[in-house]
């Protein structure tokens, strides 16, 4: 069976890795498990803007990668960019094996609310479903609905599921879980 | 998402293109990348665009000047100028050569989404306008004018000549002659095509009516105003106002009417705030309003403010080449719809048709086949399915067929309807009345009652 790895950048906390690994495999028909490797994502970090660039991150993560690993995920609670964007929920290599995803924004305090641990980690999900969706070459999807919808603000990412909608799935080659045969 | 919709990234940053190319990709877009002006302007001649996104400053072509190329080659382009500092001047520059916006680096990711696929959604509603106004036109604007001979020919010239502009038109003719429908394709050929044609049958309304017809009312302006309504005027709102039948309007609306016409301006019956109105005007008689204003029934103001271009229509006797053209049209109009496989007109029912004088013009000539359209047996129309009151019966008065015994027998036909007053017969048959007194005499007419029969 494919195995999903998680690659713990900087302190995830929440018990976000846990849920990840109960809910990523119903999504993508895949096993997950936490890989404990230490990484530092200092090199990618960028002092001017107090954020860390999410290419440098995947290519430090495809260095690393074990030659077992079916997909990588790294998980960080730094707020992550690409150079002409000011900010971005998470990077994938697209039709790649190695994608990452920021807690930072997904957090209600950073929206100077009050913690909702609980609707981070759904949000989570989402965003790993989405960026994992990316390399397995899937690009945007028009169903609001769907997991790879784009979803550039958390109100968008509140709206869509965190499951792959049937064509998502076609076109990825997933194997529906069973819960969703029934 | 947006069915492939092609990018071209110009920046001569590598990280920039990479970064915004890959994340283009992902929302699902074809990108194509140049780092320079020059071989942004290579790429697009090889390859269609929908939006490229253009980096303000770069050595050699900035984006400014190049957005101007890139416009000049492809006027379609959407252009989105990219720029690392906000400032007022950059962003005028860009939109003022026509860019379609302008993002400052780094952008947020929600916003140049938004910003792009807007873009291509107005790029799109556009063209699918232009498709459906080109399909719109093509359907609601059928050739109804029909006709090859000379005369036609001047009123089609002088409607494509007449038609694009704004001037004000005054179509004559005698009644029946299809002035309505050349007001109709001065509105088509028109700017304002797309705006509505109001047609006011300024005859058919009586004073009060037409008043409040054409410049509306206020609520309780007269008894059964319940509700303000907007005049016709209004109503066309940048489109065309049709007047037909302006000859028999009264003194006091010809005023009113060349106030709007001078100012532009309606007051509605009842209210006090003149209201601004934007229409073309397109007015038309079967009268002579020459002879009306020497009896001082038509404002002679009014008159020269209608009267700037002129179209004159001919009377169907005077094209009599057009019939079997008009008579093939009104066939294949009624055959549809009446379910009838009339294909023709037997010649001898042609040689009546082309013969007969059409007092009632087009009008009487459609009413005619359309008539002659539900007796007529298929697959053709004949003689006796048609029944023209014809004045001159095949043969002539008299069995003679010569040009100067039917003149005969006319004008002292008309003589007699007059009562034998001559100068109302010449003014009936539109001659002079030493002309008409110079025939009298050759015909031996005396002053006594002559019988015609």
């Amino acid at each position: 069976m494919n195995r999903i790895q998680l690659l713990p950048i900087g302190e995830a906390g929440d018990g976000v890795l846990e849920y990840l690994c109960e809910a990523l495999p119903a999504e993508l028909g895949a096993a997950c498990e936490v890989l404990r490797v230490p990484f530092d994502p200092q090199p990618a970090f960028h002092a001017e803007r107090q954020q860390y660039h999410s290419t440098q991150i995947l290519a430090g993560m495809h260095q690393r990668l074990p030659s077992d690993s079916w997909r990588l995920l790294g998980i960080t609670p730094f707020d992550l960019y690409i150079p002409i964007l000011t900010f971005v929920f998470g990077e994938a290599q697209l039709e790649g094996t190695c994608a990452v995803v920021s807690t930072h924004r997904l957090r209600q305090e950073f929206y100077g609310l009050p913690p909702d641990p609980k609707l981070m980690r759904q949000r989570l999900l989402k965003e790993a479903v989405h960026e994992l969706g990316h390399t397995l070459s899937l690009t945007h999807c028009e169903d609001y609905r769907c997991a790879m919808a784009p979803s550039h603000s958390v109100e968008w990412i509140d709206l869509k599921g965190s499951s792959l909608c049937a064509g998502c799935r076609a076109r990825a080659r997933i194997i529906p879980p069973v819960s969703s045969l029934s | 998402m947006n069915e492939k919709a092609n990018l071209l990234i110009v920046d001569d940053e590598l990280i920039v293109r990479d970064s915004l190319s890959k994340w283009f990709r992902e929302e699902g877009y074809e990108v194509s990348v140049a780092e320079s002006a020059s071989e942004a302007l290579t790429k697009l001649a090889g390859l269609h665009y929908d939006v490229a996104l253009v980096d303000i400053k770069m050595p050699g072509t900035d984006g400014i000047e190049l957005q101007r190329r890139l416009h000049e080659i492809n006027p379609a382009l959407i252009v989105i100028i990219m720029t690392g500092y906000a400032s007022v001047e950059t962003a005028v520059a860009a939109l003022k050569n026509g860019a379609y916006d302008y993002v400052t680096k780094p952008f947020d990711p929600d916003d140049i989404a938004h910003t792009v696929r807007n873009a291509l959604a107005h790029h799109r509603a556009e063209q699918e306008n232009v498709r459906l106004r080109e399909t719109v036109a093509a359907v609601a604007c059928p050739q109804e004018l029909v006709g090859q001979s000379a005369a036609m020919k001047r009123v089609f010239e002088a409607i494509e000549t007449v038609g694009p502009t704004e001037a004000t038109v005054l179509i004559t003719g005698e009644s029946g002659t299809g002035k309505e429908l050349v007001a109709r394709a001065i509105h088509n050929a028109s700017p304002r095509r797309y705006n509505p044609l109001v047609v006011i049958h300024c005859g058919a309304l009586t004073e009060t009516l037409l008043e409040s017809e054409l410049f509306g009312h206020e609520k309780g302006a007269f008894t059964g105003a319940q509700y303000r309504k907007k005049g016709n005027f209004e109503i066309a709102e940048c489109g065309t106002v049709f007047l037909d039948e302006i000859g028999d309007i009264s003194l006091k609306t010809q005023t009113d009417l060349l106030r709007v016409l001078q100012e532009r301006e309606i007051t509605r019956v009842g209210g006090s705030q003149p209201i601004h109105v934007d229409f073309r005007c397109v007015a038309a008689t079967n009268r002579r309003l020459e002879t009306l204003i020497e009896e001082g029934k038509f404002r002679e103001d009014l008159y020269y403010r209608l009267n700037v271009f002129r179209i004159e229509l001919p009377p169907l006797r005077e094209r009599r080449e057009d019939i079997p053209l008009l008579v093939d049209h009104f066939i294949r109009k009624f055959a549809v719809p009446m379910s009838k496989r009339i294909t023709r007109v037997a010649p001898k029912a042609m040689e009546v048709l082309q013969a007969y004088d059409w007092p009632g013009n087009v009008r009487e000539l459609e009413n005619a086949i359309e008539r002659a359209m539900v007796v007529a047996q298929e697959p053709e129309l004949r003689e006796v399915d048609f029944t023209l009151k014809l004045p001159f019966p095949p043969g002539g008065a008299n069995g003679s067929r010569t040009l100067e015994e039917a003149e005969r027998a006319h004008i002292l036909r008309v003589l007699e309807e007059c009562g034998g007053n001559q100068t109302r017969a010449a003014q009936v048959l539109d001659i002079d009345r030493v002309t008409l007194h110079t025939k009298l005499k050759k015909y031996g007419w005396k002053k006594t009652p002559v019988d015609v029969s």
